[in-house]
């Protein structure tokens, strides 16, 4: 089998594969153009008679569990990434695989991290074919050298959930490791020595998946309450000693940056919201946990408290800031999709007004809506940008894959995305005339926010608009590009292999480009 | 002089920044390792610019090895041609082209609320320093420099007065103390510079020998372009002889006081409150007035605490200073809104300029607002306090209109 087959060029340019791992797929034919046909994708149909009444579904091991899954070779095996870099869950499943010769087994995370790096020696072994899933640091390094048997493919949250949802990724074991859990399956993030705030990333698992196993170092009898997790769904549970390192659950960025550039940025970006008329009673917006958007939430909350009116949502990851605004009554809700530190475990478990959120709620593209799109404001990172602005989130200029999407791709369909970037990272120009991967087309991104200067896509005159005579440095995205080579230099191309290691899907399950190795 | 030389620096938490060893060879030619975070997209123009300086310097043999953090082509330049320096005997400079966003001059009264320190030999914190706006960017060739670091902080200070956009910023450096910082003058005045700070003076002398040294290199370098004075006195001898330095010369523009070394020379420690050099920064005030020049305050030094920065800008305020020092860019804005009129002084000013110009239509040459009379000094006060606040923003161009 070729590991990929049949390329055309996309509605955006670019050269996909259409065979990948030996299934087909579509290649992305523009912003809401790909409108799917049939049903969703259904699991088997179980019974109760086969589940013990007493609701006890204990198995003395993880290994044991998955022997009773019925773990083969080629099979898919999911897992979420709620315990982000403290995960220890991961490479404990495929230890047993290797142990028990497995092979050629698709590694489904909702995102990887370095922790686990361990895994790089099943993929040379033959025990992992492949991640479906962001890569990371060391492995997305491993997969851009074309190492992996199989070809990567990334997709967003929402993308994944849509992908579960209609089949096209069918799975075979899903895996949740759970802070706390009954014997019955039932599960939440908020309790428990490693407690991570929500387990939203693998509802998707638990719906759709063959086999289901509950991992907790926390065992309560029933019920689990709250039960994130339906044990209705669950077929096995499993008691170990440690379900993840709570330190490094809790991510070490969520902190206001200190660095004057970026808070210029930061500054910067929360006027150019005001100036815009975003900033209003009643308004939304999403700010994630790095340090430039952490301050634009801030700046935000101060012209709330200035101004005495409230914000109707935070759609968060959440962590202590958009906690305090909470609890100071400048937002009615935080809409939250992960934790990021202790306060954000705290106040979800605490504060019904503190929402647990899913890719199903928030992004599923392939739903009757989501609210993704009903959000005033964005705040998002990139790696690069076009100067059709189209971005890049997942490789860097020199051709490396290093960074997950994670619910970038779902979020860009706000009513404004903004990119707060630095005009140059060291020496390396952030806009190009060509992203190394398009990841987000630019007729879905509306402004980027240098410490430079501001671009504002042509397509929104609304905005351009807006904000005429402003004082803000509103520049053209050429303008800005020039300004960057000037102090830089202009920067060669990456020189890359033709050879395909990896694709990105777009929401709606469609292949918008691929990631090609790196000589 | 060796075979072998280095210059710049590496390690963890070195960005923008190389470090380049140079060995010279007898044979095969020049041989280029580079190990660089930006290999791929500029590691062919690094090498070319490398083997260009090697050449402008006659260097035919030769090894070089480049470890590169990210370093604009102006800190690699100066860190080879350090690294040149050691190995032979040259008088030759290479310099990239002065760029024409920093061909401007400042004058004598040029605003400076804030004047921001950036260490000479650290490119990391100078490539964005104007984007911050402050009225001065110091790179300084003093303190912040190691012993054993000073000339590569040279070269790196002059390569950056050409080549970093300073975004309008008044270009700035701070010499050594005279007269080792005599050397200094020679890579920074051919360079449009438009002031320089003399650390630690205590005599008009001092002030004469840096003016000596200047207007020799203006004529051999043809410069025309004025070059401003701003001696700091950091000492009890330089405080006490304030006036006789702040009138030495007519491109003396400010007196500036620095309070660590101020403090620690009268034996004591400084203070938020300041009542320890309340008498050296009125002094510093008063000569800077009688020599109609400005006064600058010393640096405050707690970067995290914002609230007591402004209430030290206050009090320098209050004492008559016009601007004050800054060691972190969060720092600016803080000063300039500060320094910047306040509203009564706004309202204040209005009157007097307008008095001023009503009596002058009116053809009377005694302006007078109410029963008082203005002398002429208060009406330039005025008349600046009223340019400050339109070019700050704080009153509309057309202020008159709305009288």
């Amino acid at each position: 089998m070729k590991k990929y087959d049949k390329l055309v060029k996309n509605a955006v340019g670019r050269i996909v594969p259409t065979i990948i791992n030996g299934e087909e797929h579509i290649p992305f034919k523009g912003v809401g153009k790909y409108i799917p046909d049939g049903r969703k994708y259904a699991p088997r149909l179980s019974s109760c008679a086969n589940y013990p009444n007493d609701g006890n579904k204990l198995v003395p091991s993880l290994k044991e569990a998955l022997i009773k899954a019925g773990l083969k070779d080629g099979m898919t095996i999911s897992t979420h990434h709620h315990f982000r870099n403290g995960d220890i869950i991961a490479v404990q499943i495929f230890d047993i695989a290797h142990e028990l010769g497995i092979k050629d087994l698709r590694w489904f995370p909702s995102a990887s991290f370095p922790c686990q790096e361990p895994l790089i020696k099943y993929m040379e072994d033959g025990t992992i074919n492949r991640i479906e899933g962001s890569m990371n640091g060391p492995l997305g390094r491993f997969c851009s050298e074309g190492k992996m048997k199989g070809i990567g493919v990334l997709r967003s949250h929402g993308g994944r959930y849509q992908a579960v949802q209609d089949g096209d990724v069918k799975i075979d074991i899903a895996i949740i490791a759970a802070p706390t859990a009954d014997a019955f399956g039932n599960a939440n993030g908020v309790n428990g020595p490693a407690a991570c705030g929500l387990l939203g990333f693998a509802l998707a698992d638990s719906q759709y998946a063959d086999k289901v196993i509950v991992v907790t170092d926390n065992l309560v009898p029933f019920p689990c309450i709250p039960w994130q997790i339906h044990g209705n769904y669950v077929d096995y549970t499993v008691k170990v000693d440690k379900v993840g390192i709570p330190e490094k659950i809790i991510s070490g960025t969520t902190r206001i940056t200190k660095s004057p550039d970026r808070l210029l940025i930061a500054e910067m970006t929360a006027k150019f919201c005001d100036e815009a008329g975003i900033v209003k009673d009643g308004f939304s917006y999403q700010a994630g946990a790095g340090g430039t958007s952490l301050s634009i939430g801030n700046y935000f909350g101060d012209m709330l408290r200035e101004r005495g009116i409230k914000a109707r949502f935070i759609r968060a990851g959440s962590n202590k800031y958009p906690v305090e605004m909470l609890e100071e009554g400048l937002v009615d809700y935080i809409l939250d999709g992960q934790t990021f530190d202790l306060e954000g475990v705290r106040s979800m478990r605490e504060n019904p007004n503190h929402i647990n959120t899913s890719p199903f709620t928030s992004y599923n593209y392939h739903g009757k809506g989501n609210f993704a799109t009903m959000v005033d404001v964005v705040i998002l990172g990139a790696t690069e940008v076009d100067v059709n602005f189209n971005a890049n989130v997942v490789t860097h200029s020199d051709g490396y894959l290093l960074h997950g999407m994670g619910g970038w791709q779902n979020c860009l369909f706000s009513k404004c995305t903004i990119l707060p970037i630095p005009l140059f990272r060291d020496r390396i120009p952030i806009i190009k005339d060509e992203v190394t991967t398009i990841c987000g087309p630019g007729e879905l991104i509306d402004v980027i926010v240098t410490e430079r200067g501001i671009a504002i896509n042509p397509r929104r005159t609304d905005l351009i608009e807006k904000l005429k005579g402003s004082e803000l440095p509103i520049k053209t995205i050429e303008e800005l590009k020039k300004e960057a080579e000037k102090i830089c230099g202009v920067p060669a191309k990456p020189k890359l292999s033709d050879e395909i290691v990896a694709v990105i899907k777009w929401v709606d399950g469609t292949i918008i480009d691929a990631v090609r190795k790196v000589e | 002089m060796g075979n072998i030389a280095t210059s710049g620096n590496k390690g963890k938490g070195v960005r923008s920044d190389c470090f380049v060893t140079i060995e010279l060879m007898d044979k095969e030619g020049i041989d280029i390792q580079l190990q660089s975070k930006v290999g791929v997209i500029f590691g062919e123009e690094i090498i070319k610019e490398i083997k260009n300086i090697l050449n402008y310097f006659g260097i035919k043999e030769a090894k070089v090895h480049l470890e590169d953090s990210g370093a604009l082509a102006f800190v690699i330049a100066a860190r080879v041609e350090v690294a040149v320096n050691q190995l032979i005997q040259n008088e030759k400079e290479y310099l990239p082209e002065l760029i024409e966003e920093n061909k401007y001059q400042t004058t004598k009264d040029s605003k400076r609320f804030s004047r921001l320190y950036l260490p000479g030999n650290t490119p990391s914190l100078m490539i964005n320093a104007g984007i911050h706006k402050p009225d001065g960017i110091i790179l300084d060739l003093e303190d912040s420099v190691a012993p054993d670091k000073k000339a590569e902080a040279r070269l790196l200070v002059r390569n950056a007065l050409r080549q970093l956009d300073f975004y309008g910023a008044e270009r700035m450096v701070r010499i050594n103390q005279v007269p080792k910082g005599l050397d200094d003058l020679d890579y920074i005045i051919p360079h449009n510079v438009n002031l320089i700070l003399i650390p630690k003076c205590e005599s008009a002398g001092q002030i004469h020998q840096v003016n000596k040294k200047i207007d020799e290199l203006k004529s051999k370098h043809n410069i025309e372009n004025p070059v401003w004075l701003m001696p700091i006195i950091e000492s009890a001898l330089g405080v006490i002889n304030a006036y006789e330095i702040a009138s030495a010369a007519d491109n003396v523009v400010s007196l500036a006081i620095g309070l660590e070394d101020y403090t620690a020379d009268i034996g004591t420690r400084r203070t938020n409150e300041g009542t320890e050099s309340f008498f050296a920064r009125s002094q510093v005030v008063n000569a800077a007035r009688a020599a109609r020049i400005q006064a600058i305050d010393s640096v405050f030094s707690d970067v995290a605490d914002m609230e007591a920065l402004k209430q030290n800008v206050l009090r320098s305020k209050a004492l008559g200073f016009d601007g004050m020092g800054c060691i972190h860019p969060r720092q600016i804005a803080v000063i300039h809104e500060n320094f910047a009129p306040d509203e009564t002084e706004i309202e204040k000013a209005k009157k007097i300029v307008n008095a001023f110009i009503e009596a002058n239509e009116k053809g009377l040459g005694v302006v007078s607002l109410g029963t008082k009379m203005i002398d002429p000094p208060v009406v330039k006060r005025a008349q600046n306090t009223i340019n400050l606040a339109v070019n700050m923003g704080k009153l509309k161009k057309n202020w008159r209109e709305e009288i």
